[in-house]
């Protein structure tokens, strides 16, 4: 069994984006999914900081730092790419407007809770940025994240011990090792990586799976 | 005859007062006015509550207005950056209050101070240690969080083009906060990268019209990010 490299799971979750999706990649490892969108879709990629049709990196050298992603980054604009403030921006997620934003997490629950700004630790700095706008606000939350921590410890969880980020927020979570959807009834294997069991998958989850039919990847 | 034009930034945030609220517009440093927060920093007034989306990134602009502890509390939404050493440093040591707000939040409390709103309910943070204490509501079956508006004694923001009448338009992602925020201060300065003539501006690509902002300074091309 190989688990999922970082761009691996990147490539996975560009699939299912589809065709005309508004789309915000989270900062960090989401971000990865921009290089990896099929290039026969046209898919609107949103910036938190007021960018929509936000394309790749500048080669290097040619950087304009009044234009950059969510992560601080240069970017560039596509063709027929739009800027905006920042009430129109965060108002593209809270009203509903953007069809799915790809998150990290720290951990996920069987009800679709997440946690992801806060490790929980006294000592740390808090920082949220727009994580709680984007998961209680785009249409779909997807999560890409590791399926265990580095220590091993499940990140899928029956309950969040980590400061929530939002309640029964995600729909999707796709991780090095498997594709899980939440739904009313738990949570539903989709895909797991070859050469891993079921109950191997169940055994590096803290939260109860169910076996279920493969996703529909061109929605 | 109107004329919003200041000579220098020193001259445009002459009389911001010791305790003053203030606005500084750019998400990191695109769009900050970082021209302005030097003359903050020049002009000496402290206790400043500032409204930013961050905490200051690297030395300069409000990460220097930061360093030189002026700032005895921050409003904004991602303190914590791989440079945001000085607030960091301040912080730990308890030399700065931070108010940690969701970034829609913050810019929704900034659109409702400017708005002339009394409260919003937003979704946003709903059932998280952000909403501890406040006020909810269950409408047709979202739950919401009561959050106030949030309104500033000034508002720095930074600008690419602007008239005597303070119209502004901006320059790509470097205009964020810069909109909202002017509407949200008693007093609105904003630094150019140039001044135009009356008319030079098409009426109808202003993003920020005149009545939003009070004094306009030119500095030229601003610098970039520290």
């Amino acid at each position: 069994m190989k688990p999922l490299t970082r761009n691996q799971l990147a490539a996975r979750v560009a699939q299912d984006i589809p065709e005309g999706a508004y789309v915000n990649l989270g900062i960090g490892a989401p971000t990865l999914i921009a290089n990896f969108l099929p290039k026969d879709r046209e898919i609107f990629l949103h910036s938190e900081n007021g960018i929509l049709g936000m394309g790749p990196a500048p080669p290097a050298g040619q950087e304009d730092w009044d234009l950059i992603n969510a992560g601080k980054q240069a970017v560039t604009l596509l063709t027929g790419g739009a800027y905006f403030h920042h009430g129109d921006s965060f108002a593209m997620m809270r009203g509903g407007h953007l069809d799915i934003c790809v998150l990290g997490a720290f951990q996920v629950s069987a009800a679709g809770d997440l946690a992801n700004w806060h490790t929980g630790q006294p000592d740390a700095i808090p920082a949220v940025g727009g994580a709680m706008d984007l998961a209680v606000g785009a249409r779909q939350v997807f999560v890409m994240m590791d399926h265990q921590t580095k220590q091993g410890e499940a990140k899928i969880v029956e309950r969040c011990n980590y400061p929530l980020t939002a309640a029964r927020c995600v729909d999707r979570i796709y991780t090095d090792l498997a594709v899980l959807d939440v739904t009313g009834r738990g949570l539903v294997v989709r895909e797991m990586i070859e050469g891993l069991t079921f109950d191997e998958l169940q055994r590096r989850s803290a939260a109860p799976l169910a076996r279920g039919a493969a996703p529909d990847r061109t929605r | 005859m109107i004329d919003k034009i200041f000579e220098s930034a020193l001259a445009a945030v002459r009389d911001v007062k010791d305790g003053a609220t203030v606005m500084v517009g750019g998400f990191g440093t695109a769009g900050q006015p970082s021209e302005l927060v030097d003359a903050l920093i020049e002009q000496g007034a402290r206790d400043l509550t500032v409204v930013n989306n961050n905490a200051g990134n690297g030395e300069l602009g409000l990460a220097a207005l930061i360093r030189a502890r002026r700032v005895r509390k921050i409003i904004c939404s991602f303190p914590r950056q791989t440079n945001s050493h000085h607030f960091d440093a301040l912080y730990r040591a308890g030399g700065i209050e931070l108010e940690l707000v969701p970034q829609g939040n913050l810019a929704c409390r900034i659109e409702a101070g400017g708005s002339g709103l009394g409260a919003i309910y937003t979704p946003t943070g709903f059932g998280t240690r952000l909403a501890e204490g406040k006020e909810t509501r269950r409408i047709d079956g979202r739950d919401y969080v009561l959050e106030f508006p949030i309104r500033a004694d000034f508002a720095l923001i930074k600008a690419e083009q602007g008239d005597r009448w303070g119209n502004l338009v901006y320059r790509k992602a470097a205009r964020n906060f810069g909109p909202i925020m002017a509407r949200a201060a008693a007093c609105t300065v904003a630094q150019v990268t140039e001044v135009v003539p009356l008319g030079a501006l098409d009426p109808e690509v202003i993003v920020t019209p005149g009545i939003f902002v009070h004094r306009v300074v030119a500095v030229g091309i601003s610098r970039g990010p520290s």
